[in-house]
């Protein structure tokens, strides 16, 4: 039996007299590769918000790795997230004047000290490690969505995030990063991923449909997980 | 317990190095900002710069005011004269103590003075005897038709205008000098006597006669019109008598507060002379010398009012278009102080560089000034390097902590939202 590595129990987010969350419960293992979908304003981009730290349930609860984060203040949540979350964002988000290694060190420098040959090994993971000493200018757009994985991963988080990871990619790009979830979910990594893509959300071990703030379907996706991961990868060769 | 004390110590090595590294990273990161954004920066360079130029430019003028007002104002003639105590009159030994106590290094001119009451055409007129060359540089405000007298040829003396006209002199004319010499009684003219033997009594040994050429018609408008101008040495040699100055003309580069400071070592160095501060020049300079600084000092506070508010803006907008950036440094984990620290030691170093940058144009704007308002040079104050740069760091510094404390307005779940 894997590990509960975050709950969210009755969890809701009200702006105002919006309901952006509503009553969420649930519960994801340690080594979990979930993909969260929905329509635009169904509560995705908050749900990850809260568990990336970045937000706090106005009610509920948030157990990540045994804590409850939910009424912890900036300063700790900044703390926790820099020690148990490795973030994945649409845009990427590298700074520009930094090479893809210094961006990737940017986090290590956050968290403990910088290490440049750790950040070459987190980019020779996601294949780049010829382009280290690139600016992000330099570097496609698949290149940059890996640079920023190996940024996510680089000081061994405890839950990989990402908010709509390959929407910026065109469909190779976006089957190079899926396999790299694979191989990241293969060596253990618990992996949230929001989407808007059924094909990037179909290849999770379990989807979670979010509408109007609430959960509305909890789909097992194990039976077909190995299955649809062949099959996309046969479509790409 | 050794190998505990090993491992202490490898373990306070690896401390220190994660230091060395950290830091290794800050400078990385901080200098690359400002490198390879460098285009974007150069604005914020250039107004710190312009203003480091103006500031160091100015305080350079401020400081080498005093100086090359001091000299203009010693072109308006001597600020200290210095009489004799009592009846006694100033020997060169004394002038000599009087030169090495001012120091020649603060003296324009200095000038001894002897008057001596001579005849022509029997009439009485006073010719000053002086070290001509001296005189030229307290007076240089003196009209002189023809040329300056000099040591050389003695026999040639310059004529106050007032004289020239009364006995109907030219440049080149020639005049004969009598009276009686040092220490001798004056005889009067016996009526009785004829016309040849009042000659020979004139001629006689208690008396002098010199026969002088004009080389020099005097003007200013002042008393100097009415005196002959010669050489001290032909006239105590005419005379008949060892060098005794009457007062002596000082032109000092000082203002009024140093010009009191040396009167009073005089009074208490050489009891024999009397310093006399001639206060219309002092005060004149001092009055103009306040205002001219505290214009410079007016001016230099506003440049720096004017650099903060340039860079205030530039840091505001800096912050406003790194926004998603600092954002993400946050959502990577980074406390707001840590932000905060990278973008100030970014302020730092523009100030560095706008800093370093104006002290030279500063100098070379103060340069430009000097020499065309004065018309003279001015030295590199080296001083002003690291105080400009240190003025500029504290500038940027400050004009940056309001808009690099926005940094904690900064929400990045806001700002990192996907499309």
């Amino acid at each position: 039996m894997s590990k509960k590595i975050l709950e969210l129990q009755n969890v809701s987010k009200i702006y105002g007299s919006l309901k952006a969350l509503a009553d969420i419960n649930l519960s994801v293992n340690a080594g979990d590769w979930l993909s969260i979908m929905g329509p635009s304003g169904s509560g995705k981009t908050t749900m990850i918000n809260i568990i990336g730290c970045m937000d706090t349930p106005s009610v509920g609860n948030v157990i990540l790795d045994g804590v409850d984060i939910s009424k912890e203040n900036a300063a700790s949540l900044t703390r926790i997230r820099r020690d148990k979350i490795g973030l994945i964002f649409q845009q990427f988000h590298l700074i520009s004047y930094l090479t893809a290694v210094e961006n990737v060190m940017v986090a290590q420098y956050y968290h403990s000290m910088p290490d440049e040959e750790e950040a070459m090994e987190a980019l020779a993971k996601v294949g780049l490690k010829d382009r280290a000493r690139h600016l992000p200018a330099q570097l496609s757009g698949g290149e940059q969505q890996r640079v920023c994985i190996a940024r996510a991963l680089i000081n061994s988080p405890q839950i990989l995030l990402g908010d709509e990871p390959t929407g910026n990619l065109d469909e190779e790009n976006e089957g190079i990063v899926v396999d790299i979830f694979r191989r990241l979910h293969d060596e253990g990594v618990t992996i949230i991923i929001v989407t808007h893509d059924p094909e990037v959300g179909d290849v999770a071990q379990r989807k979670i449909i979010l509408e109007h703030g609430k959960v509305v379907d909890d789909i097992d996706q194990s039976a077909t997980f190995g299955e649809s991961l062949k099959l996309r990868s046969q479509e790409r060769n | 317990m050794e190998s505990e004390e090993l491992g202490v110590r490898s373990e306070e090595l690896k401390t220190s190095s994660r230091h060395g590294s950290r830091k290794a990273f800050y400078v990385k990161m901080v200098s690359g900002s400002l490198i390879r954004r460098a285009s974007r920066l150069i604005i914020a360079v250039l107004a710190i710069a312009i203003g480091a130029t103006i500031l160091s430019g100015l305080v350079t003028i401020y400081y080498d005011i005093p100086e090359q007002l001091g000299r203009e104002f010693r072109s308006y003639g001597a600020n200290l004269i210095v009489l004799p105590r009592g009846e006694a009159k100033i020997t060169r030994e004394t002038l000599s103590k009087l030169e090495n106590l001012i120091g020649s290094a603060k003296i324009v001119g200095m000038a001894p003075y002897r008057y001596q009451t001579v005849k022509i055409n029997e009439q009485p007129y006073i010719i000053a005897g002086t070290d001509l060359v001296q005189a030229e540089k307290n007076s240089p405000f003196w009209y002189i038709e023809g040329e300056w007298g000099n040591a050389q040829e003695p026999d040639s003396v310059m004529i106050g205008h007032e004289i020239a006209a009364t006995l109907n002199l030219k440049l080149g004319d020639s005049f004969t000098v009598q009276g009686v010499k040092y220490g001798e009684q004056a005889q009067a003219s016996g009526q009785n006597l004829s016309a040849i033997e009042n000659q020979q009594r004139d001629l006689a040994q208690q008396n002098f006669h010199k026969n002088l050429k004009v080389r020099g018609i005097v003007s200013t408008g002042g008393a100097e019109e009415g005196f002959i101008f010669a050489d001290i040495d032909m006239l105590d040699e005419v005379i008949g008598d060892t060098f005794r100055a009457d007062v002596i003309e000082c032109s000092v580069i000082a203002d009024a507060k140093e010009l009191a400071a040396i009167s009073s070592q005089i009074e208490q160095n050489i009891s024999e002379l009397q310093p006399r501060a001639v206060r219309r020049l002092t005060q004149s300079q001092d009055i103009v010398l306040g205002k001219l600084q505290a214009l410079v000092l007016l001016v230099t506070v506003v440049v720096l009012i004017i650099t903060m508010i340039s860079v205030y803006t530039t840091m505001m907008a800096m912050v406003a278009e790194r926004r998603r950036e600092i954002a993400l440094k946050k959502a990577l984990g980074a406390e707001n102080k840590l932000v905060m620290s990278e973008l100030l030691g970014e302020g730092v170093l523009l100030g560095f560089i706008g800093g370093a940058l104006g002290v030279f144009l500063g100098f070379e704007f103060a340069q430009r000034v000097s020499l065309n308002v004065f018309g003279r040079a001015i030295n590199f104050q080296w001083a002003l390097i690291p105080l400009t740069i240190a003025v500029f760091i504290i500038i940027t510094v400050a004009a940056s902590i309001i808009p690099v404390r926005k940094v904690m307005d900064i929400h990045p779940a806001i700002v990192l939202k996907g499309e």
